[in-house]
């Protein structure tokens, strides 16, 4: 690809970029969030025509009108957000719009499932061809990806951060696919925040930076250090800079916590913990283990099965998101954005009143005060750094790591009396991942309770006052955070005792 | 929700209104083609549309009639879209309206100013309570609102038809209600109109009297000022902020701490109040009565295609209604102008709004199977 420019309107998301990506190879791509890395690959992939700039696929000048001409000339791309059938099987999916057909055109499915598994055989990509994909794991449903794109003979895959959803051993999984992928010949270009991961499996790495090239550089030539500096434009620290504090009063009580999760299976057992003003809690555990359901048991999202919450030591146990939000100022970071964390069709302003437009100054006898909701959300758009700085753009058209951040300004400036965080760093640059632990330690600093939960361990021991370790639905365990021992924590997370 | 031009370019070139247009133009090309095989000129007879519904006041003035509750019926359907939900039961909301006006209108005796607002607002109630009812069950039971509110449809028919047996209310034996009061109607000079003064102005005053000789009323008025309200209500108010966002994204919505059941029945109570508006005036201003129905009669299903192509917006609705309205009277003119029969006719307006609201349809169809 050169001299790529791609513009909505009057904004430049991709301004005269090159890339050039050889047989056999990794490349990846970094960059910030909305620098333009997703919207490259689908000038690459046929989704978006460039204003300016040309493709080569082996040499020859293309025209990639259209996602089918991409694919016909071998290339594939696994999006950011996977698009798969449901209802439908593996092999179903697989062939979807490429379907294998006997005499008179009557479908083979059983050519299809033999093709499947030998695919899936010579690349590791362990999928059972029959099962239905909504029985399948995210890990599993993304292999389904790759197998699709290999089945419509994919020379050259493109991979929208793929690790973004998966557990770490899936990631180590996954490392290995690329790595057969490779050794047969195929071209990988991968999107990912992660530096260790483009430590691990990439050859070449691009840096893009608000939609400009900035460097192609040999991985093993470079430090982590020396990428999140090109890709952000300064250093970077990655540790979060705290000053002691002391605790304050009491925020959050929980006592013998019961919450059934939507199959009606006890997915928190008897939980005890407490919270104190002007603390970082972190809750450490492995997905799965009913940290969802306690935090939509305390932001009032589901009903208790038993036991009692208190905020600021008042009873809140099954309240109403309203209450919760209103009366007991409990702040949320939803750990799925796109589903709860906003509506996709309203635009910023409207957004970043989602839990307020019933409230002075945003409204008055039932009517809405458009004025003081584009004020509000101009001066958030500015504060928090959101970009585009436009609070008439639509939710949809905002990158990733945008829609993160206007989460988090939205919810940090209702100024609540305790923040839930919950995976509030996945899918975010480095440089973002920052703003955000500096964000909840501002909170904490201001006397807030913060309950920070996440799957990843680093993030917890790094940013956190205390640990409480979550397994099988109860805390197991409270450490404090200050010289914890990784591997004794991570023996807590499995069931292990430290 | 403030325009600026390039907001409009995309509008009118990518957007919703590019596509209406170009759909409008494939439209009338299909339309030219069936007249075409059924072996009649297409040009002449979209020629007898236009005149038929721009040569003379009195035309124009049906086209508004004809107009009046489709608009209305589109903005109810277009009202619940915007939670959302798909509010088929427009129809039968319509029944519960006009039959409730029409008992309004026959039974109480009250001055005029008294009598229509409360002709109006009762019936607006009770197809409110038939909306809600389906809003209800859905946020209640879970059951589809598209089916619930079939069967409300079918049961409203029967209902209305039922009521005409009580003896006060029908005239037993022609499947017809008694005539509203006279303080109960919304016609323009409905009475003066057959004095011998009202005959002298019609036949002196050429542009006045010819649209006199319809039968004009205020209805019109009341679906702008609805049309208005919705505009309003979805735009300017928590409510329709509420309502909207648990049409685009109900977690997100609940996550908000926005009530989204009490939303549902809300949406759903404020589209039967309008429909059951739409059944009010067609009694108040046109018919004077209710009479025994054979078949739906399909106002509130054609609300569904004028919503559709109206965009789901108030203002959309007016003119979906209109161009719907004038559609409907200017091509029962093809008949006099090229002789072509009604079923021909009614085949090649049907394939206008078919094509005029199918793409809209689609999209509608792929949103709720992703739901
Ligand atoms: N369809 C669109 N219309 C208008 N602007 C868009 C559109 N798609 C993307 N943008 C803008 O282009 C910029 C680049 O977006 P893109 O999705 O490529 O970012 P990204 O590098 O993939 O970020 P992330 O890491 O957060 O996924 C963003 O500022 C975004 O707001
Ligand atoms: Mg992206």
């Amino acid at each position: 690809m050169s001299g790529i420019t791609k513009k909505f309107g009057d904004f430049t998301a991709n301004q005269n970029i090159n890339l050039t990506v050889h047989r056999g190879e990794v490349h990846a791509l970094l960059g910030e969030n909305g620098a333009g890395k997703t919207t490259l690959m689908n000038v690459l992939y046929g989704l978006y025509k460039p204003t300016e700039g040309t493709i080569k696929v082996n040499g020859k000048p293309l025209q990639v009108s259209d996602p089918n001409v991409a694919i016909a000339n071998g290339i594939g791309m696994v999006h950011q957000h996977f698009m798969l059938v449901d209802p439908f099987t593996v092999t179903e999916n697989i062939i979807l719009g490429n379907e294998p057909t006997k005499t008179f055109g009557v479908l083979d499915l059983q050519r299809a499932e033999e093709e499947v598994r030998q695919l899936s055989q010579t690349y590791g990509l362990h999928v059972e061809a029959t099962a239905k994909i909504q029985d399948l794991s995210v890990g599993s449903q993304q292999r389904v990806e790759i197998l699709k794109t290999l089945y419509r003979g994919a020379q050259i895959l493109i991979l929208d951060e793929p690790t973004a959803v998966l557990t770490p051993q899936e990631i180590q999984e996954l490392a290995n696919i690329i790595r057969n992928l490779t050794k047969a010949g195929k071209s990988i270009i991968i999107i990912t925040h992660k530096l260790n991961e483009i430590k691990q499996v990439a050859d070449y790495c691009t840096i893009i930076r608000r939609g400009a090239h900035i460097d192609t550089v040999q991985v093993n030539e470079v430090s982590e250090d020396d990428l999140a500096a090109k890709m952000v434009g300064r250093e970077v620290s990655f540790k979060v800079a705290k000053k002691q504090r002391e605790r304050g009063d009491k925020v959050l009580e929980i006592r013998g916590l019961e919450v059934e999760d939507s199959r009606g299976i006890t997915a928190v057992n008897g939980l005890d913990l407490d919270l104190y003003q002007g603390e970082i809690l972190g809750i450490a555990g492995i997905d799965g283990n009913g940290q969802k359901e306690l935090i939509e048991a305390l932001t009032g999202l589901t009903k208790v099965r038993s036991g009692v919450v208190k905020v600021r030591d008042k009873e809140v146990t099954n309240r109403t998101p309203g209450e919760m939000i209103n009366k007991h100022r409990v702040a949320h970071i939803p750990e799925d954005r796109q589903k709860r964390g906003l509506i996709f069709e309203f635009d910023i302003a409207e957004n970043m009143v989602l839990e307020k437009y019933n409230v002075p100054p945003f409204s008055r006898w039932f009517t809405l005060l458009w004025d003081k909701i584009y004020q509000n959300a101009d001066l958030l758009v500015k504060k928090f750094d959101i970009r585009p700085q436009d609070s008439r753009v639509l939710a949809r058209a905002l990158s990733g790591g945008n829609q993160q951040k206007m989460i988090i300004a939205r919810e940090v400036s209702n100024d609540p009396e305790l923040l839930i965080a919950a995976q509030p760093t996945r899918g975010l640059d480095v440089g973002a991942i920052e703003y955000v632990h500096q964000s909840l330690v501002e909170q904490r600093d201001a006397g807030k309770g913060v309950l920070l939960i996440s799957f990843e361990l680093d993030e917890i021991i790094n940013v956190s006052d205390r640990i409480a370790v979550i397994y099988e639905g109860e805390i197991v365990g409270i450490l404090d955070a200050e010289g914890v021992d990784e591997k004794s924590v991570g023996l807590m997370m499995a069931g292990g005792s430290a | 929700m403030k325009f600026t031009k390039s907001d409009l370019k995309e509008l009118f070139i990518r957007g919703p209104l590019g596509l209406t247009i170009f759909s409008t133009i494939l439209g009338f090309s299909i339309g030219a083609i069936v007249l075409a095989i059924a072996g009649f000129n297409p040009a002449e007879a979209y020629w007898a549309i236009i005149r038929g519904i721009f040569s003379k006041p009195k035309y124009m003035s049906y086209v508004i009639i004809y107009a009046t509750p489709l608009i209305i019926t589109g903005l109810s359907v277009a009202f619940a879209l915007r939670t959302g939900l798909f509010n088929i039961g427009a129809e039968g909301q319509f029944i519960v309206g006009a039959m409730t006006a029409a008992m309004a209108g026959y039974y109480f005796q009250l001055p005029m100013i008294i009598h229509v607002p409360l002709c109006i607002l009762l019936a607006m109630s009770a197809a409110a309570v038939w909306g809600g009812l389906a809003g209800y069950i859905k946020a209640r039971f879970g059951v589809h609102e598209v089916i619930s509110t079939i069967m409300l449809n079918w049961i409203a028919f029967y209902l209305s038809n039922w009521s005409l047996t009580i003896k006060s209310f029908g005239k037993q034996g022609t499947g017809k209600s008694y005539m509203i009061q006279e303080t109960a109607r919304i016609d323009l000079f409905g009475q003066w109109k057959i004095t011998e003064a009202g005959i002298d102005f019609i036949r002196s005053h050429k542009i006045l009297g010819d649209v006199l000789k319809s039968p004009v009323n205020i209805g019109i008025l009341v679906a702008l000022l609805l049309a208005f309200l919705v505009w309003y209500i979805l735009n300017k108010t928590t409510l329709g902020y509420e309502l909207r966002a648990v049409g685009f994204n109900p977690d997100a919505a609940e996550y908000g701490g926005i009530n989204v059941k009490k939303s549902m029945v809300t949406s759903m109570a404020i589209a039967g109040g309008l429909a059951g508006a739409a059944g009010a005036l067609q009694v108040m201003g046109v018919g004077h009565k209710i009479a025994k129905l054979a078949i739906m009669e399909g106002y509130g299903f054609d609300g569904i295609a004028v919503a559709l192509i109206g965009n789901n917006t108030g203002p959309g609705s007016v003119f979906a209604g209109l161009l719907f309205g004038g559609l409907k009277y200017g091509g029962s003119k093809i008949q006099d102008a090229v002789g072509a029969p009604t079923e021909v006719i009614n085949i090649v307006v049907g394939t206008i709004i078919l094509f005029i609201a199918m793409p809209k349809f689609i999209q509608l169809v792929l949103r709720f199977k992703k739901g």
